[in-house]
């Protein structure tokens, strides 16, 4: 089968700096996806370079094939049908996310035309349905509405309808909840489920938080230094995590229940961009560091069904992790 | 939004007060005005003869009173050199200044926006660059030195224009220039930030996600954004148009309000310099108001504070 | 028992708020009748989400703005007036930190001089001892002399807050107010200040008042655990025992809304309704019109905090000494 998506050797630089360094990642029809990682890991980067929105002066290389069909440097009239008619995004900060000069109404209906073949009112009355399909109550009234007239859950929400507009076959949200209360992000989070549910559309959703994937995705990538270091079904990284940085990760996490224990923080900081440690990014703060992590970057091998990583000492570090469990 | 606006005008009125008031009290304490019409050498009682014929022998306090007084009747007072009401001598000059400003204002608008605009969709181009070195070229050097500069340019060196006088409309081409390219530049530069600002949003990313084409991102997202801080800067233009060529209509010898400005200034001809001080105050403030109800127009934001008022 | 050595009662403070440029002013009630106790050496966790009011406390309890009701009292003497002599003796002991160190910190200065400035402003020492000070600071939130010349620019988020927190104990504070110190940092570096403050508690017998809207830091550093609600403590209670079983609905929606790694929670409480906006609270209990339970008396009567068994508090008509055990 085809891959609705599938990224190979995405790598983007700016200015020389190396920010993504080959990214290969691949999404299937109605998949959820999660992307885990630091500030600076790549994983907002990938999709904004798969989809033509980096600044000019970003290099970028490799490839991004929709069904098959490259669409990384395609030109921009077949971009602008695939971005928010193929793959929509929403992003974060609500507070700037919509245009403050514009009503609801403009900037839904604007969605509507470039993807939709409708016409006169019948491009309001669906941009009234999809207003009260996000939860926005009285829609018809508060189309004429202004951006800052509205909260910034109900902008999340506002957001997820226009991403819907073109009717995508894949959402890509990139921290869509984190600028939110705990209580809205829940609301947003409940929302973007039922919604992927009802409409059958893959979702891609990039989160600092690993909390936040792990309930709302089958499947997780963990990100580093541009690079993606494992990948596996969501329930089987957490019980199971064989990548030392997303054991690291998951061992920061503090636990809401249970006994509480001293945090495994992960030693030192992200390298900089600029001055990449040559082999393995992760070496310098990785506990299970050999010689041979500072030779050459590993590459992500599958070490099971469906599960793959990037680390020549997986099995030490599956052993480690097993040794403690038995402790 | 009526309230909005009565606040608005309330601050303006205030305004105006207080800019004649200030110039008042300047004028007024920067030396006697008998003295520097009649000159050093005239006898007491023709001093005395004078002051008395203007009130200026009254307390300072009561000339206030009397001088404001006049205002609210409409009378503006009168030229002390040559007894014709001030309002009269102003208004003459009007006509002769505005020939320059006008003209001028737009070219400022219809090169400066555009530049601006090209340069920040181009940023880092060498055509940006040449607008950014253009502008702060502009932006820097002083008018005199640009009129004297296209002066020896076109006057002396090639001799296709006259330097000064007013017979002719080739006569107003170079105190054009030299108010149009400053201006451009400060509004090319103006403009070129606005617009990077508003390139740089999260609602551009958003709007280009949505798959609008580019072209239109610029003209329908970014454009009515970046007009929001322009306008401010072109609100300040418009106010300059009476008095905004005080240097260049001296350099040229062109006889409009600011030359007549300088004019009175130097013979400490109280009615004209307030009179002037007045009108410049009037239209300051008058396209201060328009800008504020331009932004009302442009930024709902705005707009819904003075609807909740 | 010892007494606490921060004792909050009945702190009130509201705002006027305008709504719009010229809109009337309304009383916005930030804090409305807190009281708090913390044991010395202990933490106080204070979650909530914006606009109940936790960063307005953690400032009134710190001195840095008086409340219109109610008082605070350090080591059992109530706070000294702003600005006298008194004032700023009691303030060397009790210190801040919080979300964004870069902005706390002066970027044109080497950071060892910033940690040395509260031993110059409370002439601490000799210039000399000073100087060892702030080495011995710096060792302390484990960096090195090195790290000391540089400037903020040029050291990472979770270094920049060793910095903010190195200034802070460099008076020996008994007493630390932390308004969302991690909130800014990633997941591994968050985890390294965490245990930084941890140990440090430990070592220096430090008192914490800790804010946050992350429950999960908040009960791995927290011995006890208060939950604001618009301005109002709606339950209080021992971290552990609070988080394992939530009385208040409010608290149960907040646990249920924090993402468990590793496990899909079936039954997931999302409350409707938009964030609580401080200028508009309802009358009643302020949390009724999103509370799944409410009853017609939530919307006319406020609940108190009432005690309903262990050391928990909780202010809600439905809860009571018996509903607690059920809701468990």
């Amino acid at each position: 089968m085809v891959p609705l998506v599938s990224i190979a050797g995405l790598s983007v630089a700016f200015s020389g700096v190396p920010v993504l360094r080959g990214v290969d990642l691949a999404l299937q029809k109605g998949e959820a996806l999660g992307l885990v990682g630091e500030s600076g890991s790549g994983k907002s980067v990938t999709w904004l370079a798969a989809l033509g929105l980096l600044p000019r002066h970003a290099q970028v290389s490799g490839s991004v094939r929709l069904e098959g069909r490259e669409i990384l440097g395609a030109p921009a009239t077949a971009l602008d049908r695939v971005r928010g008619g193929r793959i929509a995004m929403i992003f974060q900060d609500p507070a700037s996310a919509l245009n403050p000069v514009l009503t609801i109404r403009k900037q839904l209906c604007e969605a509507l035309a470039l993807h939709r073949d409708l016409q006169g009112n019948a491009v309001k009355a669906e941009a009234r349905r999809l207003l009260d399909l996000v939860g926005i109550p009285d829609a018809a009234r508060r189309l004429e509405a202004y951006p800052h007239e509205f909260s910034g859950g109900q902008v999340q929400r506002i957001m997820i309808a226009m991403a819907l507009a073109g009717n995508p076959d894949l959402l890509i949200a990139d921290e869509p909840t984190t600028a939110l209360d705990a209580t809205i992000q829940a609301q947003i989070l409940e929302l973007l489920s039922t919604v992927r549910r009802e409409l059958g559309m893959a979702m891609v959703l990039i989160s600092h938080d690993l909390g936040v994937v792990a309930e709302n995705c089958e499947r997780v990538a963990v990100m580093y230094a541009g690079r993606i270091v494992e990948q596996a079904p969501s329930n089987q990284l957490f019980a199971d995590p064989v990548h030392p940085y997303a054991q690291g990760l998951i061992g920061a996490l503090p636990p809401l229940d249970g006994p509480r224990r001293r945090l495994t923080a992960i030693p030192g900081t992200v390298p900089d961009p600029a001055h990449m440690p040559s082999g393995c990014a992760f070496a310098p703060r990785c506990t299970l560091a050999a010689e041979p992590c500072g030779l050459a970057a590993p590459s992500l091998a599958p070490i099971a069904d469906d599960r793959s990583v990037a680390c020549i000492r997986a099995e030490a570090s599956r052993r480690a992790l097993l040794g403690i469990a038995a402790e | 939004m009526g309230r909005y606006f009565a606040i608005r005008i309330g601050r303006a009125a205030l305004t105006i007060v207080l800019v004649v008031t200030f110039a008042f009290i300047v004028l007024r304490l920067s030396g006697d005005p008998a003295l520097m019409i009649l000159g050093p050498e005239a006898p007491p009682e023709v001093l005395a003869a004078f002051r008395k014929a203007w009130g200026l022998d009254d307390p300072i306090w009561a000339q206030y009173f009397d001088y404001f007084g006049a205002i609210a009747k409409g009378e503006l007072g009168r030229s002390m050199r040559d007894g014709r009401p001030a309002i009269e001598l102003v208004l003459e000059r009007i006509p002769a200044t505005l020939a320059l400003t006008l003209p001028a204002f737009a070219f400022k608008v219809a090169l400066g926006i555009p530049a601006g605009i090209y340069a920040a969709l181009h940023r880092g181009s060498a055509i940006d660059r040449a607008v950014m070195m253009t502008a702060v070229a502009g932006f820097t050097v002083p008018s005199f030195v640009l009129a004297l500069l296209l002066v020896l340019v076109f006057a002396v060196q090639l001799g296709w224009l006259p330097s000064g006088g007013q017979d002719s409309w080739r006569h107003a081409i170079l105190p054009i220039a030299t108010l149009s390219l400053g201006g451009a530049a400060v509004l090319a530069r103006f403009t070129r930030s606005a617009m990077l600002e508003v390139l740089g949003q999260p609602y551009i990313r958003t709007a280009s996600a949505k798959g609008v084409p580019w072209r239109k991102v610029v003209t329908s997202h970014a454009l009515p954004n970046a007009a929001i801080p322009t306008v401010t800067i072109l609100g300040f233009m418009v106010g300059t148009l009476i008095a905004g060529a005080v240097v260049v209509e001296s350099v040229f010898a062109w006889p409009g309000v600011g030359r007549l400005l300088v004019v009175a200034v130097a013979n400490r001809d109280l009615a004209v310099v307030q009179c002037i001080l007045l009108l410049v105050a009037m239209t300051m403030v008058t396209s201060n108001l328009i800008v504020d109800f331009l932004y009302g127009f442009l930024d709902p934001r705005l707009r819904a504070k003075g609807a909740h008022a | 028992m010892s007494p606490p050595l921060v004792e909050v009662s009945a702190i009130s403070r509201s705002y006027a708020m305008r709504s719009g440029m010229f809109g009337r002013s309304a009383a916005v009630h930030a804090v409305d009748g807190v009281s708090l106790a913390i044991a010395k050496g202990e933490t106080l966790g204070l979650v909530g989400e914006s606009g109940s009011g936790k960063s307005t406390t953690g400032r009134i309890v710190l001195g840095l703005e008086s409340p219109d009701r109610g008082e605070v009292r350090f080591q059992g003497k109530p706070m000294a007036a702003a600005e006298t002599a008194a004032w700023r003796a009691q303030r060397a002991r009790m210190q801040m930190i919080f979300q964004d160190p870069l902005g706390a910190l002066d970027r044109r200065l080497p950071v060892a001089t910033q940690i040395r400035e509260p031993l110059d402003i409370h002439g601490l020492g000799t210039s000399a001892e000073r100087e060892e000070r702030v080495r011995e600071l710096l060792r302390a939130v484990e960096l090195t002399p090195a790290h000391g010349g540089r400037y903020p620019g040029a050291l990472s988020g979770g270094q920049r807050q060793r910095i903010v927190l190195a200034r802070a104990l460099a008076t020996e504070p008994d007493f630390l107010v932390c308004d969302e110190p991690v909130s800014a940092l990633d997941v591994s570096i968050q985890a390294q200040v965490v245990n930084l403050l941890a140990d440090l508690q430990a070592r220096l017998s430090l008192t914490l008042l800790f804010i946050s809207h992350d429950l999960r830091v908040v009960r791995q550093i927290s011995n006890v655990v208060a939950v604001m609600y618009l301005g109002r403590i709606v339950e209080i209670g021992s971290a552990d025992d609070l988080f394992a079983r939530p009385a208040h609905p409010y608290t149960q929606a907040l646990v249920s809304a924090s993402p468990a790694s590793g496990r899909r929670s079936a039954g997931r409480i999302v409350l409707s309704g938009d964030p609580p906006n401080p200028a508009a609270r309802p009358n009643g209990c302020a949390f009724h019109p999103r509370c799944p339970r409410a009853i017609a008396r939530c919307a006319s009567e406020v609940p108190t905090l009432a005690a309903v068994g262990g050391n928990r508090q909780v202010a809600c008509h439905l809860v009571t000494g018996a509903a607690t055990r059920d809701a468990a």
